[in-house]
């Protein structure tokens, strides 16, 4: 106990002295770890080069402003096209991983089995970065926005199925219980107890995906599977700094109207 | 109408929460359940429906064995069977009206719910049981938006709508204040004798159920105690059921009309 007695009088500690000390002598080795990595790394790292760091930066970003407008227009469709590979993949994700949640919930799987199933799926997709999936992709289907779309789907089916399927198995079960008690199918339980319980929750994960899938779709093209990267990529590759800019411009803008567009939604449905 | 042969029910921690309960609902008999927490008031109504399955015994609705049905079976049987809980269980985001209707889930096809397109005679009756529980005004707002009495006459509404034979109750007050938990009391008592419904209602407040109920059965540590009328719970039996305790003040509150509130008063005096 985590009381010792001064002239009779009880006197109450967090915990025993032991283990304090135990919990001390932990936060020092870990404190030791970080600075012998901080070691590693400066040991590693061709200190040189960064001495001219800030004045390198200042001369790219020079090179980069003004952004040159001209090409504007001819990026609006390699633009158009990232939307698309973002919301289409979005959508096809959420196809396949809203099933696959109420398969991997504890409290809503048909079988142990199937749960054991619908889990390795979501963990697999989410393991492989959407970058990753679309490389794959390209050499399946070959380089376009196809493959940018079932990248974007793939990695989607992981991050929306877990995150929904903690939702389910986050909901108040009395409504279920209640339900099941009136004499009601499994699937009328399901959509008039368990959805309207996780509607929100769904909406919000959703959105959010999407918002993502905008900023990982404009990588895509770094790939070859379509959309806004893969004028990046070329204006990277001729070194032309003010075109660069502009597509930094046209995705930062882009990303701005998807946050303005899923905060709305979150806040219509919640 | 409810009979119940033998039945026991061991948890799969070991706990016997239930032992040889042997017991008869007639119909239209509104019957108390009392007793300590843990005594399995709750797993002895959870097991008519089946929301607890029973380890041995039978279970008897109208002659009907639902020990052990299953599927499609086991739905028919919990059709007639309407519940209602002490934190109200309704789906807060649904409108009271969809709350309401979902007591006919039972009865219709999984389209025509979802899609709420439900038969007019069910809407029909929906109206009528919202106006005799006092929420003909509520049908539109949203669950979350009522006050607890006012869910619970919801819940009612809802166990109603499936023209159920037996009501089980479980703890319809606990959560509710004196006068509110008098008015569910009375609305429960009073719908189960328009309709000649039987119901086993559980219920920690033993002046209240005294108040409302024909019979009072007693259980301790899973077995039957006391099975009798109101007015024969004595301190002594009182004892048995819950242990021993000065009931005293319990007896003066079943001489006098109005003793519970004179009672709070007195605690909410006592601390001011």
């Amino acid at each position: 106990m985590p009381v010792k007695h001064v002239n009779n009088v009880p006197v109450w500690q967090r915990r025993e002295p032991l283990k304090q000390y135990a919990i001390w002598a932990g936060w020092m080795l870990g404190g030791m770890l970080f600075l012998l990595c901080w070691k590693v790394i400066s040991d590693n790292t061709i200190w040189e080069f960064m001495y001219d760091a800030g004045t390198q930066a200042g001369s790219l970003i020079g090179r980069m402003i003004p952004p040159d407008w001209s090409i504007t227009g001819s990026l609006m469709v390699p633009l158009w096209d990232t939307i698309n590979i973002a919301t289409v993949g979005t959508a096809l994700g959420i196809l396949i991983a809203f099933p696959l949640s109420f398969l991997a919930a504890r409290n809503t799987t048909p079988h142990p089995a199937l749960r054991a199933v619908a889990l390795a799926i979501i963990v697999s997709s989410r393991s492989i970065n959407a970058l990753i999936w679309a490389m794959l992709l390209v050499t399946i289907v070959g380089p376009g926005i196809f493959a940018g779309m079932l990248a974007i789907a793939l990695r989607s089916i992981g991050f929306v199925g877990k995150l929904l399927y903690e939702a389910i198995e986050e909901i108040h079960p009395t409504p279920v219980e209640a339900l099941s008690s009136t004499g009601a199918a499994r699937t009328q339980v399901l959509a008039y107890a368990v959805w309207p319980q996780i509607m929100p929750a769904f909406a919000g994960i959703s959105v959010y995906r999407w918002d993502i899938n905008i900023r990982e779709a404009t990588t895509l093209g770094l790939v070859g599977a379509g959309g806004i990267g893969l004028q990046m990529n070329a204006a990277i590759n001729n070194l032309a700094w003010a075109q660069v800019a502009t597509v930094f411009v046209l995705i930062f803008a882009t990303v701005i109207v998807s946050e303005w567009v899923s905060a709305k939604v979150r806040h219509a449905v919640i | 109408m409810l009979k119940l042969t033998g039945l026991s029910k061991r948890y799969d921690t070991g706990d016997l929460a239930l032992n040889d309960i042997n017991l008869t609902v007639p119909a239209g008999q509104v019957m108390a359940l009392i007793g300590p927490s843990g005594a399995g008031k709750s797993t002895l109504i959870r097991c008519v429906n089946r929301l607890v399955e029973p380890s041995t015994g039978a279970i008897e609705l109208n002659d009907q064995d639902i020990t052990r049905v299953r599927g499609t079976k086991l739905r028919q049987a919990r059709r007639q069977i309407g519940m209602i809980f002490q934190n109200y269980a309704l789906v807060e985001r649904l409108s009271v009206m969809e709350n309401v209707l979902s007591g006919r889930l039972a009865y219709v096809g999984f389209w025509r719910s979802f899609l709420r397109r439900f038969p007019a005679s069910d809407i029909q009756q929906a109206f009528n049981l919202l106006e005799r529980v006092g929420l003909q005004t509520m049908f539109d707002k949203r669950g979350d938006a009522l006050s607890g009495g006012q869910k619970q006459r919801v819940g009612i509404a809802r166990a109603l709508m499936q023209n159920p034979k037996l009501l089980l109750v479980d703890e319809p007050t606990a959560s509710l204040d004196p006068k509110t938990s008098r008015q569910i009391m009375r609305l429960i008592c009073e719908l189960c004798r328009e309709q000649q419904l039987a119901a086993i209602i559980n219920i920690h407040d033993v002046v209240l159920a005294q108040q409302f109920v024909d019979r009072v059965v007693g259980l301790r540590g899973g077995e039957l105690v006391f099975d009798g009328d109101p007015k024969d719970l004595s301190p002594d039996i009182l004892t048995s059921i819950y242990g021993e305790e000065d009931w005293s003040v319990v007896d003066d509150d079943n001489e006098d009309a109005e003793p519970p509130a004179a009672a709070s008063v007195d605690i909410a005096g006592a601390h001011p």
